[in-house]
């Protein structure tokens, strides 16, 4: 399983490829809406790819739940233990 | 037993002949559309990439717009109206239960008397429309079939619901399909489709028709509804997958293909897919989207008519189409530009 590092990193790849934001701003603490200003459609693609990319299911009720960097880190990393 | 039932007993070669558009005359912009919905033409151009679209007058009826764009198709593959054998119209807002739209369209056609019918099928309705057309020239049902995909959505929208007042607009497209030379020449490939009922909330009327008209809050038009983020991340991504299956179906690799005329959703969906898909930067994508709005049933002729127009498609080239939408239901096919 990956680290929580390699989780972030990875995630600041596909938020870095799907929506042009540089991959160093995808921090932690930074909410994906106000702070990355990725829409709900754009984050709908952000979590197609990180579902195939950490092979977990991330359903469309708890996309609204994962304001910040943060939320979907810990949620992958949930659902992949 | 008496006796037998004869009948063809070989395929003919099928492929579209003509088409041919009917854009309704009044230009609606974003900024006439953000007069009733807290919204702003950047969030739709961003959202949507709807920069325009058009609604019907009142005369610009659903059989108006169809039988303009019929007769243009007609005009364009050189079949005369009493050559028609069946009109096939997709529509979900013409608003007579009976008689079906298609048969006042034929009559006004000149077609004689010509067997027509409406299918609704939203907005997969050409997709399943030219399937039906196809099988039936294949099978020696008729010679020559005219599908019109038409709606008028804007009188089933809310002006006031955020999420869809922006999106829907009206328009017909048309096409003739018929016998092609040789098996060689076959111009419609094998449908993939398909309807998942399970998800029959995510776009649908607020009401039955009954119930607007004498429910407590009626009367009222029982407007279309529809949860935009789980229909774009089914159109996105599972369409994507029906339309490689269409491709494999028909036998045409995504370097053969010239065309890719998804129904005209929504322009995110159209890139998403195109992603997906990971096409060649040489296939001409359709965005008619763009001018046109979400026309449904109309979308995937419209969409090709204006390729044709520019350039960015020329016949003979291979075109992928896909309609998706409302039931929800989808159908695909590789089809040869007429």
């Amino acid at each position: 399983m990956a680290s929580t590092e390699e989780i972030r990193s990875g995630l600041a790849e596909i938020v870095n490829e799907i929506t042009g934001v540089p991959a160093d701003d995808v921090q932690m603490e930074k909410s994906f809406t106000d702070d990355l200003d990725i829409d709900s459609l754009s984050m709908i693609e952000v979590v197609v790819a990180a579902e195939e990319k950490f092979g977990v299911k991330i359903p469309e009720d708890e996309v609204q739940n994962l304001a910040t960097v943060s939320d979907a880190v810990s949620y992958i990393e949930k659902a992949g233990s | 037993m008496t006796g037998s039932i004869t009948g063809p007993t070989t395929l003919r070669p099928s492929r579209i002949l003509g088409l041919g558009g009917y854009r309704p005359s009044r230009v609606i912009t974003n900024d006439e559309i953000i007069q009733n919905i807290d919204s702003s033409d950047e969030w739709i151009r961003t959202r949507s990439g709807i920069e325009r679209r058009r609604w019907a007058t009142d005369e610009e009826t659903v059989v108006a717009m169809s039988v303009s764009a019929a007769g243009k198709a007609l005009a364009d593959a050189g079949i005369r109206p009493e050559q028609v054998d069946c009109v096939i119209v997709s529509t979900v807002t013409h608003l007579y239960q009976t008689p079906a739209a298609a048969v006042e369209i034929a009559h006004k056609l000149g077609t004689g008397h010509a067997a027509a019918f409406d299918i609704s099928a939203a907005c997969a309705g050409f997709c399943y429309g030219l399937s039906l057309a196809s099988d039936m020239v294949r099978g020696g049902t008729a010679r020559h079939v005219v599908v019109i995909g038409v709606e008028r959505l804007s009188d089933l929208t809310d002006p006031y619901d955020r999420s869809t007042a922006f999106l829907f607009a009206d328009g017909a497209g048309a096409v003739v399909v018929g016998p092609a030379d040789s098996e060689d020449e076959q111009g419609i490939g094998p449908v993939v489709w398909g309807s998942e009922g399970e998800h029959q909330t995510l776009i649908t009327q607020r009401e039955e028709w009954r119930d607007a008209m004498f429910g407590p809050d009626g009367p009222r038009m029982p407007h279309l509804i529809m949860e935009g983020n789980p229909v774009f991340r089914w159109a996105s991504y599972e369409m994507a997958k029906v339309a490689r299956q269409a491709l494999d179906a028909a036998g045409v690799s995504v370097e053969e293909l010239d065309v890719f005329a998804p129904h005209q959703a929504n322009m995110r969906i159209t890139d998403a897919m195109a992603n997906a898909l990971m096409l060649p930067d040489r296939v001409a994508i359709a965005r008619d989207i763009a001018q046109q709005g979400n026309t449904s049933a109309a979308s995937i002729p419209l969409a090709l008519e204006r390729m044709l127009e520019t350039g960015d498609a020329t016949s003979g080239d291979l075109a992928l189409v896909i309609g998706f939408g409302a039931g929800l239901v989808y159908a695909a096919q590789v089809i040869r530009m007429p």
